[in-house]
């Protein structure tokens, strides 16, 4: 279940990254760059939020 | 209030690390390595970028100077942070208290809470840029020292009983969303920068990139109202932008459970991927951009999630910045409980996010509160290293029964009025002052200490 979130999360980090680049090489539209960055924010923070930041750092 | 009380009250919130932490409490490589990424991917980035921009550095300014301002950082923490933290194993309150006495750790901690507070307000006036974007509040602009307009009023008070009251209910909720949170800002802020390359002209194969750099965005020329900047700035404010964590020692705290001191070069991953990298991108950012408001920036470039991500940056500072600006607060205040003093700093801190200045000045805030703190991180150096050399005795409160080191505190007294004098009346940048102040803290505690203590005997 964690591999299939980490993947999930990972989906998310590539729709926050890849859309500029489309974007800067004239694929796609900047509001449809916006709009999948925008989706990429939420499926990272509805699946990173179940993996991520569970082990605390130095001192917690 | 009583020393007594001050004393144990200090000690009580700090109760839980009082002993040296031992071998098995020491944590990997990898933690360290996600902190120190975590905490310098923040909403300070965000502004520093853009400033760097506005007082005209160059290309080479900021990229050479970033470079070696940034490695200097890490030898900081690396060659002179670490390894104290990995012999004394103590939390910078601690190693303080033993040094300095309860009465200077106390004044030490208040000054903190202060310092955080306006930090937090910065932050927090960061995040109002963003939330203010779909009310369409006028934004404060690069030169505004006051409030704009009744919107941003209200827009900030609005943030700021949010993350007040996010810190009253317990730091601890909101650490791990600050740790999710932080490796997709890192890519934000990259994201947005590829995004802003069309609106400055780059080509698509980037042949123009550095042309582009140099005519558009690190002019070298900067804008009118604001101060010219050379490399020396940039190298000087990059080392210093965290002095109170690296030679001002505030990460003793941290880097005590590391099982070695090289575990201090950790830090590269702070510095080059938080500041060095999310600097120059929000450098592009504004450059492309015809607003000096962070959150407008971050929405003309990528739209909401440019916006959500200015606020969850100012506010994921904020948070645990306005939190430990509480307790060290409640030290202070008679009987109150926490969260009557966590509302009390979040008033203080939402009061100065009113004001643009504490956004638009941040570099010489951030300055100045690494300077205030610095010559308490040449104490704790002298104290460890030239104590003993000197036939001098260590942790001279703890041994003396004192509340009081006096070699400390004049140290500390003398050294900040020595800078801010050079400052306001010689005309010497802050972002120059922290290094020899630093300097001259070991060297006058050291002094001070063989008078102090031949008459305390």
């Amino acid at each position: 279940m964690k591999r299939i979130l980490q993947l999930i999360s990972l989906a998310g980090l590539l729709l926050t990254i890849l859309p500029p680049i489309l974007f800067f090489l004239g694929r796609i539209s900047h509001t449809l760059q916006n709009g999948l960055m925008l989706l990429g924010a939420i499926v990272w923070f509805a699946s990173a939020i179940f993996w991520l930041g569970s082990k605390p750092k130095p001192g917690q | 209030m009583k020393i007594a009380a001050i004393s144990k009250k200090l000690d009580s919130l700090y109760e839980f690390d009082r002993e040296p932490v031992n071998n098995k409490a020491l944590q990997g490589l990898g933690n360290f390595l996600g902190t120190y990424a975590g905490e310098h991917v923040a909403g300070t980035e965000f502004v520093i970028g853009m400033l760097f921009v506005a007082h005209g550095v160059s290309v080479t300014d900021m990229f050479l100077g970033g470079l070696i301002g940034n490695i200097l950082a890490v030898l900081s923490w690396a060659l002179i942070t670490a390894p104290i933290a990995v012999k004394v194993r103590l939390s910078l309150y601690w190693q303080l208290k033993k040094i300095c006495g309860s009465v200077l750790v106390f004044l030490y901690n208040i000054i903190n809470a202060l310092m955080f507070c306006f930090l937090a307000g910065a932050m927090v006036a960061v995040s109002a840029t963003a939330v203010g974007i779909p009310f369409d509040v006028k934004m404060p602009t690069l030169s505004d020292l006051y409030p704009s307009s009744v919107g941003w009023v209200v827009t900030v008070f609005a943030v700021g009983a949010v993350i007040t009251t996010f810190a009253i209910l317990g730091f601890e909720k909101l650490a791990r969303f600050s740790k999710v949170a932080a490796p997709w800002m890192f890519f934000i802020f990259v994201a947005a920068a590829i995004s802003s390359f069309p609106r400055l002209g780059i080509e698509t194969d980037l042949s123009n990139f550095w042309e582009v750099a140099n005519t558009k965005i690190w002019m070298g020329t900067a804008i009118p109202g604001q101060s010219q900047f050379t490399i020396w700035h940039v190298i000087f404010f990059t080392w210093f932008a965290n002095a109170a964590m690296h030679l001002g020692m505030s990460d003793l705290t941290l880097l005590r459970y590391a099982k070695k001191w090289q575990y201090g070069y950790a830090s590269a991953v702070g510095m080059f991927l938080g500041h060095y990298v999310a600097w120059i991108a929000s450098g592009i950012l504004y450059a492309a951009a015809n607003s000096d408001a962070p959150g407008e920036v971050a929405y003309q470039a990528i739209g909401i999630a440019g916006a959500l991500c200015v606020i969850v940056a100012g506010w994921t500072t904020a948070n645990p910045t306005l939190y430990r600006a509480g307790l060290a607060f409640q030290v202070a205040s008679p009987g109150w409980s926490r969260w009557k003093v966590t509302l009390l700093a979040g008033l203080i801190t939402t009061l100065a996010a009113l004001f643009p200045a504490l956004v638009m000045k941040l570099l010489d805030f951030v300055a100045l509160y690494g300077l205030v703190l610095i010559p308490m991180g040449g104490v704790i150096f002298a104290d460890y290293y030239l104590m003993q050399k000197f036939g001098l005795k260590d942790y001279y409160a703890e041994r003396m029964k004192i509340n009081f080191n006096w070699a400390a505190g004049l140290t500390w007294f003398i050294l900040l009025a020595a800078a801010l004098a050079m400052n306001l009346i010689v005309g010497i940048e802050l972002y120059f002052l922290p290094l020899p102040a630093w300097v001259l803290a070991i060297g006058l505690f050291v002094l001070l200490s063989k008078i102090y203590q031949k008459k305390i005997g």
